[in-house]
């Protein structure tokens, strides 16, 4: 069998498709920032355990420094770049500023995308390890702060502004709860 | 890291005659234990097989009335799934007790079983490790091992298996089903791990180049009313340092049937026969729920650094076998 240690893959983020040789070593995380100059998304440990690579993959978050490049083809990816639209900021960016959610910034952009798809995974009725009943016929857990907590376990945040990140995603979660309540009346 | 070679594999058929009888090729998952070991030199791999693409991430309603899981469903759509919830709620507890909603997301079953021990040596490729370097010694028995094994280890090694998923799987009888050059094939899982002894490289009862393709749950009453319990040493994202999935059924007063399972505490998801058989036909209460945990704990074997293990162990069987049978008679 021929073998070779790099392909072309088309990468498809924030709406817009690059096609690039990668070596396939690569990640995906090394990938935004080295190649395509997507610098918001942040190298932490690099071993998958801090969060701060945290990018959106086909909607679900994913922490893109255990992400391969090579296997990130027809996927949409979605980095913190993309979250905004236009001038406007997300309701969780705009959260993060009203509330201090961060201190040196370098957690926030997994933060974010974070946030972003935990508040998409309670609104879908997913559980969590502090869910007390995770039976169906249980009523969908209430976004408490032990639920935002143990949600955004994932992520973290040397400087400690977690009490405020807690406080951003509960305002993000509420603003997008009234919106999905207002298009719905 | 190693460069490699990489494909993606359509169906099962092309996955495994990619694979090949290879020994330098691994299939690739979720990837979050794989690349994360690549990064730190533990797996070489010269290519991989990537089977995340499979038609295998579907759960279904199996024959006999239990469920038929795919390899490569993810964590979180097995945590979420309403059957699962429903008739293996501690299930979705230990899927959703471990790691991050990030790699909950990538992971994935058949990933899951087959992780790597997360023993400091073992990850550390300038240490000695039987299990990484067959024959070149265990630090851990000597060294550090506040979290290592307490039953089924050898003096060649004494690390634990870090699934949460795979306790639950274990006390709840699941089977793993999969493909080979040669045909499918299946193991329960309660022979899918090799017992250490002096091969503690040898950790699956797998063929070589076999694809996990299905994890296949029988149907049991029981397990609609199930718990997982995690201990660890921070309240969230972190390894076990013992666990238990159980299950209890409870007539006036006295055990019916009963599934427990613990985990790190071993080299595999330990099954707890011995307990479940005390359990059995006894009263439903606290004393015999300790006397259970006594017989199966009677085999600890643990070393001076991690005794506590076998009390945690103890004192964690009573506690959620005391909660399952006051939710019993409720």
């Amino acid at each position: 069998m021929t073998s070779s240690t790099s392909s072309t893959v088309t990468l498809n983020i924030n709406g817009e498709k690059h096609t690039l040789s990668v070596d396939h070593r690569t990640t995906l995380l090394d990938a935004l920032r080295e190649r395509l100059d997507l610098t918001g998304t942040k190298k932490g440990c690099d071993q998958g355990q801090c969060g701060a690579c945290t990018v959106l993959v086909d909607g679900r978050r994913t922490v893109s420094c255990l992400q391969l490049a090579v296997a990130s083809g027809e996927r949409e990816i979605t980095t913190v770049e993309g979250v905004a639209e236009g001038d406007r900021l997300h309701p969780v960016q705009q959260a993060f500023l009203d509330l201090d959610g961060f201190q040196c910034g370098y957690c926030t952009p997994g933060q974010i995308c974070s946030a972003i798809a935990v508040i998409e995974e309670h609104a879908a009725g997913w559980p969590s390890a502090v869910t007390e009943d995770v039976r169906p016929q249980a009523a969908p857990p209430p976004l408490t702060p032990e639920e935002i907590r143990e949600r955004m376990s994932g992520n973290l945040c040397r400087c400690g502004a977690y009490v405020q990140i807690v406080q951003a995603v509960a305002r993000a979660a509420g603003e997008s709860r009234t919106e999905t309540e207002e298009s719905a009346a | 890291m190693r460069e490699f070679d990489y494909r993606r594999a359509d169906d099962v058929t092309g996955a495994v005659a990619l694979l090949g009888a290879d020994p330098d090729a691994r299939y690739l998952g979720g990837g979050t234990n794989l690349v994360d070991l690549m990064k730190t030199g533990v797996e070489r791999p010269a290519r991989l097989v990537d089977v995340r693409s499979l038609p295998l991430d579907r759960i279904e309603p199996a024959a006999d009335g239990g469920l038929r899981i795919g390899a490569t469903v993810t964590n979180s759509d097995l945590a979420a799934h309403p059957v699962v919830r429903e008739r293996y709620p501690a299930l979705t507890q230990a899927v959703l007790a471990g790691a991050s909603g990030q790699l909950r997301n990538m992971a994935t079953v058949g990933g899951n079983l087959l992780q790597r021990t997360r023993c400091g040596y073992f990850a550390d490729v300038t240490k000695p490790c039987n299990k990484r370097a067959p024959g070149s010694g265990c630090p851990a028995v000597g060294g550090e091992h506040r979290n290592h094994a307490v039953l089924g280890a050898s003096e060649h090694c004494v690390a634990v298996h870090p699934s949460d998923m795979g306790v639950a799987l274990t006390a709840f009888d699941a089977t793993v089903a999969y493909e080979t050059t040669d045909g499918p094939g299946e193991l329960p899982l309660a022979d899918f791990y090799l017992p250490v002894g002096d091969t503690p490289h040898r950790e699956t009862a797998l063929p070589p180049g076999a694809l996990i393709t299905y994890v296949t749950l029988p149907p049991a009453r029981l397990a609609a009313r199930s718990r997982y319990r995690k201990v660890r040493e921070r309240a969230s994202y972190a390894f076990a340092i013992g666990s238990v999935a159980a299950a209890l059924e409870v007539s006036d007063g006295v055990v019916c049937d009963a599934r427990l399972a613990f985990g790190a505490v071993a080299s595999r998801p330990w099954r707890a026969r011995l307990a479940e058989r005390v359990l059995t036909g006894a009263p439903a209460t606290a004393e015999y729920f300790a006397a259970a945990a006594d017989a199966e704990l009677a085999a600890a074997r643990p070393l001076p650094g991690n005794g506590y293990k076998v009390t945690l162990l103890r004192n964690l069987v009573v506690a959620v076998l005391s909660e399952l049978a006051e939710e019993a008679t409720r």
